[in-house]
């Protein structure tokens, strides 16, 4: 076997080489160690809506509309539950009465009385503010009063705001609406006076069947985060784009 | 250069510098992106602690077992302890000072909010314990006969 002394020089140089470098650069990381490692540490809020759960008991909605002053008796809420009755000649039956408010207490649905024998499946969805990675709210907002936060929060600058309205309509969810004693834009802001000092949201505290939970998507081992990345979960209206950070189980094709 | 063409531009230049000195004393000093992108991130940085300031309303159970222990261990033995006491007690927010005492919401309609039957298949909340509210005793008060703090009948009494 011939060796000329440049092949003997290279093969030398990368012999030391691969022997210099440690066992543990050969080690697969997890994907919590990657997080670290690439900096994205920090808060990123997340929302998990479990409407298995949910049996319309409306606590959340008064809870929220106490929480944050939001006027008791106007028809204006920060969340609300959405009631959805499936017949069986494929017709959905949805409501929500003062936003569910006050429970779901009787089988009426609008001016509908349906059937005990017609129908084919029900279930409950609490809705709230999506706080979206790309929030069409915050893009129209001509002045700036509305804005994402570090922590993925929008909020609303109620000082600033002009009440030109234009959030509301960009919101593809409804989630805006304007506030009656402020006469400002307002929507939930996921209780942040609340997060910010390590409490639960209002809502989540008042939900006696832990239909709702809040928690940091950037923290692999929070148990909200944990249930995204390994359950199935779906989001409202994935379709346009603004990257919604509440995410639900058991999300029925007729919710909307 | 000619005079009728100097002069528009000197008032087009002196309204520019007119918004510039009224922007600059309108908007807040701590208006900016702080280290996000002008899409989403332009804001008054103050707004931030505006809301991180707002006032939080609701105590938690902690906070009604510092004084009221018996009531919080009686109802966490019984079924209703999944409910938090703020949600039929009304949000403390000072409680004993302000408000010094709180407005019990006792009526039928918050324990219909979970035992008005719907009678829904497959619904959580048919695991639910439930009545028709027009048919069981449509006329007295829920708590005439069960305690919310223990609603088994025999043993809350």
């Amino acid at each position: 076997m011939s060796c000329s002394r440049r092949q003997l020089l290279k093969s030398g140089l990368s012999t030391f080489i691969a022997a210099s470098l440690p066992i543990s650069a050969f080690r697969f990381l997890s994907p919590a160690e990657c997080q670290a490692a690439t900096g994205k540490e920090g808060t990123r809020w997340g929302f998990l809506v479990d409407t298995n759960k949910c049996v319309g008991c409306g606590f959340c909605v008064k809870a929220c509309k106490k929480e944050n002053e939001i006027p008791y008796d106007a028809p204006v809420t920060r969340t609300w539950v959405e009631r959805y009755v499936v017949t069986k000649d494929d017709k959905t039956h949805i409501d929500s009465p003062m936003g569910g408010r006050d429970g779901f207490t009787s089988k009426q649905i609008r001016d509908d009385e349906i059937k005990q024998e017609d129908i084919s499946k029900t279930f409950f969805v609490p809705k709230l503010c999506n706080q979206c990675k790309n929030p069409a709210c915050v893009q129209v907002c001509p002045v700036g009063a509305t804005y994402q936060t570090s922590d993925g929060v929008v909020l609303v600058d109620r000082t600033w705001c002009i009440g030109c309205g234009y959030c509301i309509m960009a919101c593809p969810y409804g989630v805006r609406f304007f506030h009656p004693i402020h006469k400002v834009a307002e929507k939930c802001n996921f209780c942040y006076h609340r997060i910010s000092k390590g409490q639960q949201t209002a809502c989540v505290e008042a939900c006696p069947f832990g239909a709702r939970q809040i928690g940091n998507l950037l923290d692999p081992n929070d148990p909200v985060t944990k249930i995204i990345m390994t359950e199935r979960v779906a989001v409202l209206k994935d379709e346009y784009g603004t990257k919604p950070q509440v995410f639900y189980l058991g999300l029925d094709m007729n919710v909307r | 250069m000619k005079n009728h063409v100097l002069r528009p531009l000197w008032f087009v230049l002196i309204a520019i510098a007119l918004i510039l000195i009224v922007r600059h004393f309108m908007v807040p000093d701590d208006f900016g992106v702080h280290g996000q992108n002008f899409t989403y991130g332009f804001h008054r940085l103050g707004n931030v602690d505006d809301w991180k300031n707002f006032k939080p309303k609701y105590k938690g159970r902690e906070y009604c077992q510092e004084c009221h222990e018996e009531n919080v261990v009686a109802v966490n033995a019984s079924k209703h302890q999944r409910i938090q006491c703020e949600n039929c007690h009304g949000p403390a927010i000072d409680h004993p000072d302000d408000p010094e005492k709180l407005t019990i919401d006792t009526g039928r309609e918050l324990c219909l909010r979970c035992h008005a039957s719907l009678d829904y298949p497959d619904n959580p909340r048919s695991r639910i314990k439930a009545i028709d509210p027009d048919k069981h005793n449509s006329e007295s008060a829920c708590i005439e006969c069960h305690n919310p703090h223990n609603p088994n009948l025999e043993e809350g009494k």
